[in-house]
């Protein structure tokens, strides 16, 4: 391994932590910091003054500020997160790993649909460019983007579980795999489009290379040299887009979870707002960001490993 | 002359006829609606609930016998001041602290570009929910400053990264040569600068926004008080079975709206920013 790629590692991995930290303290000041009382959110305004008291005291708001900032960093870096407000036996922790499985099943089910339609589809439109097929993927990934995931949700319920009944409807619990199907699309959809015309541009600047031209003269087949040749060195920009992303599916998560009645992170972050259960949301709110900063961290240094230009700037 | 820019106008207007045609819509809708709208949005009418469209209820009824269309035109209304508040705040923090970064560089730089990764570490949908957690019965207000607090980010990145260049232009040196102040330089030479940029950004953003706006109150997060789309879209969801038609009003109006502000988006980009 050369120098310059370990110090380019380092580098990434130190802002990754510093990150972190910051992402710590910044959850532990927004809930000191923003205006609105916590205890009046959990209470409301017509509780006793002693009631109140006690809760301040449990939820250690009433500790000089470097206090609750050092038990809030004992509780994070424990693992436990601090313990649910409504069910106190429980951590935050053990709420978050129990429903962490459905959600990541449902991003990695949207992730592989968005990826298994937008590469064919961008691939095909900017090989046959200018042509009907171009014109009819552009077409879909506009309507793609343009519908918002709020909406797109009841149409597919509407459309394939209430009048077509290919799929199951939400809430039913003898439902299968097939269950994945409408919030996978319903999740998925956005990004596939954001793909698709990424692939796309990418892929006609790839195949006006010199090599393209090269691999061409030496008369290799058509699919080989699109495949093999333009859309591995197209994928690269794709999958940085890809990425930035992320952040967005997490977010489609929450409301495809809530469309869907389904089980999982974002559900049972909205039950935590409702309920005012400020350690679970707080938990909630620092898993997602440092699985997005985790996640960053990774596409970066597959970046530096693939690309030696990368690790330059 | 006259006629050529007028000619010039027309080819601009007539080439996004759709996205700025929506948009405008929207506006005059949301100034109008409140007022145009033939009954009062919260009007209860159990003996008509959930009618279909008719010549009385034009969208037809929804919960409670409200009529859709009065709801929809005051739904924009809110969209209107959601997106304008979220937007005008956004853009000003962002713009005032991506110029500043830019140009006084160093530390300043360090701690402004900094902060903004940090907030972007955040899922958007993720921070809005959490800060409105913290408030007992959030208003518009406070949907509005839940927005508005990952919001300035992208604004302060493009000011930021436009500064950067501007600074090393010759026109910026001048200045410098001529003994200016740097908040005047600022002002007056690099701020006239970022617009075309800015405003790109602007109309896609005011989309974005009332797409979130819809978003948190469709997952009952929103102003309570407030007749909003996404609230709409949500009872409608509950009733899809028996009546699809409310959430396809309400879903349409958002998604309309969100589709027309991304085309006058695409449409400006083409036009102002060259790259």
């Amino acid at each position: 391994m050369s120098a310059g790629l370990l110090r380019y590692i380092a580098e990434r991995v130190v802002r990754a932590a510093l990150t972190v930290v910051g992402v710590v303290v910044l959850v532990f000041l927004l809930v000191r910091l923003v205006p609105g009382d916590p205890v009046d959110a959990i209470l409301g305004d017509q509780a006793s003054p002693e009631d109140r008291a006690a809760l301040r005291k449990s939820l250690k708001l009433d500790a000089p500020l470097p206090v609750q900032l050092e038990s809030f960093v004992g509780d994070v870096a424990s693992g436990t997160l601090g313990h649910s407000f409504r069910r106190p036996d429980e951590t935050v922790a053990s709420r978050i790993e129990a429903v962490f499985p459905d959600t990541v099943e449902l991003a990695l089910a949207a992730l592989l649909l968005a990826w298994a339609l937008a590469v064919p589809l961008g691939a095909l439109a900017a090989v046959r460019k200018g042509t009907g097929w171009d014109r009819a993927a552009s077409t879909v990934a506009i309507a793609g983007l343009a519908i918002p995931n709020i909406w797109l949700g009841p149409l597919l319920i509407l459309g394939f579980a209430v009048e077509l009944r290919w799929f199951p409807f939400p809430g039913d619990a003898r439902a299968g795999a097939a269950a994945l199907v409408l919030p996978a699309v319903t999740l998925g959809t956005a990004l596939a489009a954001i793909l698709t015309r990424q692939t796309r541009a990418a892929m006609i600047e790839v195949l006006d290379e010199q090599y393209v031209l090269a691999a061409r003269a030496r008369g290799i087949g058509r699919v080989r040299l699109v495949v093999g040749h333009a859309l591995r060195n197209a994928m690269l920009p794709v999958m940085t887009v890809g990425a930035a992303q992320l952040g967005a599916l997490l977010s489609g998560a929450v409301i495809t979870e809530k469309i869907f009645e389904r089980r999982g992170l974002g559900t049972l972050f909205l039950d935590a707002f409702f309920a005012r259960d400020i350690p679970v949301v707080q938990g909630c709110v620092l898993v997602v960001a440092v699985l997005y900063v985790a996640v960053n961290l990774g596409v970066d240094l597959a970046y530096g490993v693939i690309d030696p230009r990368v690790r330059l700037s | 002359m006259l006629r050529a820019r007028a000619a010039r106008l027309y080819g601009w207007l007539s080439a996004s006829p759709v996205g700025l045609a929506l948009v405008v819509a929207f506006f005059v809708l949301a100034l109008l609606g409140p007022v145009v709208a033939p009954y009062d949005p919260r009007a209860i009418d159990l003996a008509h609930e959930y009618a279909a469209p008719s010549l009385r209820h034009l969208l037809g009824t929804g919960d409670n016998g409200i009529d859709l269309l009065s709801a929809v035109l005051y739904g924009a209304r809110l969209a209107a001041v959601v997106g304008v508040s979220v937007v005008g705040i956004s853009l000003a923090i962002g713009v005032s602290l991506g110029a500043l970064a830019g140009y006084a560089g160093g530390l300043t730089d360090h701690l402004v570009t900094g902060f903004a990764d940090l907030v972007q570490a955040f899922p958007a949908i993720v921070l809005n929910i959490a800060i409105l957690a913290l408030v007992a019965e959030p208003g518009v207000e406070h949907v509005i400053l839940a927005l508005a607090a990952n919001g300035w980010v992208l604004y302060a990145r493009i000011a930021r990264a436009q500064t950067l260049t501007l600074r090393e232009r010759d026109f910026i040196d001048a200045t410098r040569a001529l003994g200016f102040r740097p908040s005047r330089t600022v002002i007056r030479h690099i701020l006239p600068n970022l617009a075309a940029p800015i405003v790109v950004q602007a109309t896609a953003g005011f989309g974005a926004v009332v797409l979130a706006e819809a978003t948190l109150s469709f997952l009952g997060l929103g102003p309570g008080k407030s007749v909003s789309w996404g609230a709409l879209l949500d009872q409608g969801t509950a009733v899809l079975l028996r009546f699809p038609h409310v959430a396809l009003v309400a879903g349409a109006a958002i998604a309309a709206t969100v589709f027309g502000f991304n085309l006058t988006g695409d449409w400006l980009r083409d036009r102002l920013d060259p790259r």
